[in-house]
């Protein structure tokens, strides 16, 4: 039997149920006070009146949401019909992050599976190693991948050099430039969390299994994976969520001509727009969508787990 | 016997890509430390090598700024990785080893929180919170909004971790009369330190690298290194906030060099 | 145990001569990171043996967000740019000086005394100003810059090597400027125009970036760049072979002002430290530091000789009218306000 049965929701035991209350205290009190008040305060903020230039006058108001989903036209006094506009940009950052999180995925996973399996002694230097760039401003790092990219610049210098492309590649200021910025200012969030799920699994096991002629894809899939599920899908939530709201590599290396979420509320708080109100309603409405989809995932893993037992 | 076929521990690619990987987060590093010895103050055309720029970091008009705002920066971030950590640990303990309650959900869904919602929002609201407890802004006030932040990033590796760890070490343990307190600390956080360890880095750097939310509720005269080299380059992009970036990067360096030494002194007793 | 008291009574004392070093107290001042410097600071605590305390920001709008979310009543002075001033004023932000209050006032260059965002300099002082328009590489192209046109309808070599700033103000004035139309228009055909022009200009642009703006010049990346004047010297002395356009339809000035703010808790102390910045040597350092322009008089000949022939600086005869970028009322500005997110949609 092995132990550590996960029912839904990934429990795995009710070891410490009397205390558990205690032992969520801290967390609560801590995010409750200093998040979740933020947050509500937010949410009160959507259905208020914009004040011009910034700030809310206490006035029941629908026009932030009316503003997002219907288009009124240039001055605002056609009849509605449904506002595209921000929509696509939730649309366009959705599948941004989701492919920013592939790619991390792609090349995360087997760099923490590589690191969990070296000798005990030199992984924390890999662990570190894959750290030590953050300790580096993300502007500064952006700002660099910024000129590498560039067509006069080193990247294309070397690709060119070697004649495996004639002309230079045009990276900067495509959508491609802002995967690989996403994916590089999260990385490290895909890597630490699989490296901690695989390093504990339990090898051992795999080689009996191969013991018992289980090839190693076999037992990828059928063992290993399910192991290590929940440091993959805390390593894709990690890098999946916050990538919807940046706004550092799309603008420095995507040049910045199509809003994603996160320009798009920041343009309400610290640009001309200063319509607070709308800036809340989009935050709620991003918000409410990523709930759902960890719900979607928290149920499909509960699913997951019931169907297989 | 597991032959190279059916070893599991490795696959052949594996390490290529992690090399590749590494590649692609240590290039643009190399590009900064190049220029940060730039005769001129461009970020992009070289004109000769030249320590100006770290002279400048150390006694130029901006050094006494610059040095503050690193300080301040690590002072930070310790505090909060180490108190979102602690939070995060006893808070995994809770949703992984606790049982079904109610609010189990909903614990989740607050722990993820800061995550969900986009940093100026809650930079715009942690400040009128503040404002309206009259919490006066300096210090406190950031450790507390990073604090709260960085929780669930040190949360998700602590929990995933934890998931894999079989309970039957603490049962058997506390078969043999072992108190729960004795079975968490003897054997469930042994077994948990990897996990512990990503989330502290983890929580760490993103407390290093926060711009936004620090830049609106940190009080007069508090810079961190985000804001100083955000502010910075307002006026211009000069080749000091690389020297700057060089520097932190040599240090780091040093302190994982330091701690390998050290654990190798360390086993060799 | 005796030791302990010892050295907390020490340090007790220490700290009160610390504060009481301060005697005439402190001004809290909301600036711009590295525009000042600290010379400048350290000059005037001599001089007067007041504190100063600097924040920062790192725009105006984001300065605005924050005295609006709590910051307000916790600084003396701000340095807000030119529009801002106005829409502060607007929103009951500032403090005004009353005739007298400041001893320096009459250092103030005539032609900045009364201007359109703080007429008779009731809430203001100039700290320092510039131009905003855009600089072509002459590398890249050798014909006539002078016309918004290379913004706007850029000739085929230029087509997809333009940076712009990616300020809403900045690029709807400069497109205003380009159209001549009044900056605030309500007039809808025009404003329908503008807007069709400006989603064909898009196809031109190769990217929006403000912090950059410089470097993508430099490197090569774009091969016209809207910019400051004062940004565009600085990519020269990097090496760019960048000229500075003074188009013949116009362009853009822009102002750096010391406002007080209202409720300022020192505010004595406020107006000195705003005494301070009109003594002409002093504004004279400041200019020479940020490499910009001054607006106090008597400051010409204090600075230095490359500073003064700056071709960032002087504007030719066949240059338009530079103009402020104007502040709107509400519903015009939302109107100006679809228009960007049509651009960046």
């Amino acid at each position: 039997m092995t132990g550590g049965e996960t029912n839904d929701d990934g429990v795995t035991t009710d070891t410490y149920a009397e205390t558990r209350h205690w032992l969520l205290l801290p967390a609560w009190a801590t995010l409750g006070i200093f998040v979740l008040l933020p947050v509500f305060i937010m949410l009160i903020y959507s259905f208020l009146t914009k004040e011009f230039r910034g700030g809310v006058v206490w006035e029941f108001n629908l026009a932030a949401y009316d503003q997002f989903f219907f288009d009124r036209g240039l001055f605002g006094d056609e009849p509605a019909k449904i506002e595209w506009t921000y929509i696509s940009i939730f649309w366009r950052s959705i599948w941004q992050a989701g492919a920013a999180t592939l790619m991390s995925l792609l090349i995360g996973f087997p760099t923490a599976y590589f690191i969990a399996t070296q000798p005990e002694k030199s992984r924390p230097i890999w662990v570190f190693l894959i750290t030590i760039p953050y300790w580096v401003n993300l502007l500064i790092r952006t700002v660099s991948m910024k000129f590498l990219l560039r067509d006069e610049g080193p990247l294309n210098d070397f690709l060119m050099n070697f004649g495996l492309i004639d002309s230079p590649f045009h990276i900067i200021n495509t959508n491609l430039a802002v995967q690989l910025g996403l994916f590089y200012s999260y990385l490290p969030f895909m890597v630490l969390p699989i490296y901690a799920a695989v390093e504990r699994y339990n090898f051992t096991m795999s080689e009996a299994a191969a013991d018992l002629y289980a090839n190693k894809l076999t037992t990828l899939r059928r063992i290993l994976l399910p192991a290590v599920k929940p440091g993959v899908i805390a390593g894709c939530i990690l890098v999946f969520v916050p990538s919807m709201g940046s706004f550092l590599a799309p603008d420095l290396l995507g040049g910045a001509k199509n809003f994603m979420i996160g320009s798009l509320i920041e343009e309400q708080f610290k640009g001309n727009a200063g319509n607070w109100p709308f800036g809340a309603a989009a935050s709620m409405i991003l918000l409410t969508m990523v709930l759902i989809i960890l719900i979607l995932v928290a149920r499909h893993q509960a699913n997951y787990v019931k169907g297989a037992s | 016997m597991a032959n190279a076929r059916y070893n599991i521990k490795t696959f052949t690619g594996f390490r290529h890509v992690t090399f590749l990987c590494l590649f692609i987060l240590y290039v643009p590093l190399i590009i900064v430390t190049i220029y940060s010895f730039n005769a001129s103050q461009s970020l992009t055309n070289w004109s000769g090598f030249s320590l100006r720029w770290y002279a400048d970091v150390f006694v130029g008009p901006q050094s006494a700024t610059f040095k503050s705002a690193a300080a301040n920066s690590f002072i930070i971030a310790i505090i909060a990785a180490t108190v979102s950590t602690l939070i995060a640990v006893l808070a995994a303990t809770g949703m992984v080893r606790g049982g079904q309650f109610k609010l189990r959900r909903a614990s989740y869904g607050l722990i993820s929180l800061p995550l969900m919602v986009p940093e100026i929002v809650t930079a715009v609201a942690t400040l009128i919170f503040f404002n309206a407890i009259n919490f006066d802004r300096g210090m406190m006030t950031i450790i507390v909004a990073h604090t709260a932040f960085c929780i669930p990033f040190a949360y998700l590796p602590i929990q995933a971790r934890m998931q894999g760890i079989e309970d039957t070490y603490e049962q058997a343990a506390m078969d043999l009369y072992a108190t729960k307190r004795q079975a968490f600390t003897k054997i469930l956080m042994p077994l948990m330190m990897p996990g512990i360890i990503s989330g502290f880095l983890l929580a760490f750097i993103v407390s290093l690298d926060d711009f936004i939310i620090t830049n609106f509720v940190k009080g007069a005269g508090i810079e961190t290194l985000p804001t100083a080299i955000f502010g910075s380059i307002k006026q211009g992009m000069k080749p000091n906030i690389m020297a700057i970036s060089t520097l932190l990067l040599g240090l780091s360096t040093v302190m994982v060099a330091i701690s390998y030494f050290v654990s190798k002194f360390d086993n060799k007793k | 145990m005796k030791n302990l008291l010892k050295t907390t009574i020490t340090a007790a004392v220490l700290s009160v001569a610390a504060n009481a070093a301060f005697a005439e107290g402190k001004v809290v001042v909301y600036h711009w990171f590295e525009y000042i410097p600290q010379e400048l600071v350290d000059k005037f605590t001599a001089e007067t043996d007041i504190e100063v305390v600097m924040d920062t920001f790192d725009s105006n709008e984001a300065m605005l967000a924050s005295l609006k979310a709590g910051g307000f009543g916790t600084y003396d002075v701000s340095v807000p740019g030119d529009y801002m001033v106005k829409i502060m004023a607007e929103a009951g932000l500032l403090g005004t000086i009353a005739e007298g209050e400041l001893s320096n006032i009459g250092n103030i260059e005539p032609q900045w005394l009364d201007v359109s965002f703080d007429p008779g300099r009731k809430h203001s002082i100039p700290y320092q100003w510039g131009s905003t328009s855009f600089a072509v590489n002459r590398d890249s192209y050798a014909g006539n810059i002078q016309t918004t046109d290379i913004i706007f309808n850029p000739p085929a070599e230029l087509s997809g090597k333009i940076n712009m700033l990616d300020s809403q103000g900045e690029v709807m004035t400069l497109a205003s400027i380009h159209m001549d139309m009044p900056q605030c228009s309500t007039d809808r055909e025009q404003l329908k125009a503008m807007n069709e022009m400006l989603q064909n200009a898009k196809g031109h642009w190769a990217s929006f970036n403000s912090d950059t703006a410089k470097e993508v010049l430099v490197s090569g990346e774009a091969d016209v760049g809207m910019i400051y004047n004062g940004f565009n010297a600085k990519a020269r002395a990097e090496g760019a072979n960048v000229e500075y356009a003074f188009p013949k339809q116009g362009y853009i000035a822009w102002m750096d002002n010391v406002v007080l703010l209202k409720d300022a808790p020192n505010r004595t102390n406020a107006l000195k430290f705003m005494d301070f910045l009109l003594v002409p040597e002093n504004v004279a350092a400041l200019t020479n530091w940020t490499q910009y322009s001054a607006g106090v008089k008597g400051v010409g000949p204090l600075l230095d000789e490359a500073l003064r022939t700056l071709p960032e600086s002087n504007a030719p005869a066949s240059a338009g009218p530079a103009s402020f970028i104007e502040v709107c009322d509400e519903s015009t500005q939302a109107v100006y306000d679809q228009m960007w997110v049509n651009l960046k949609k």
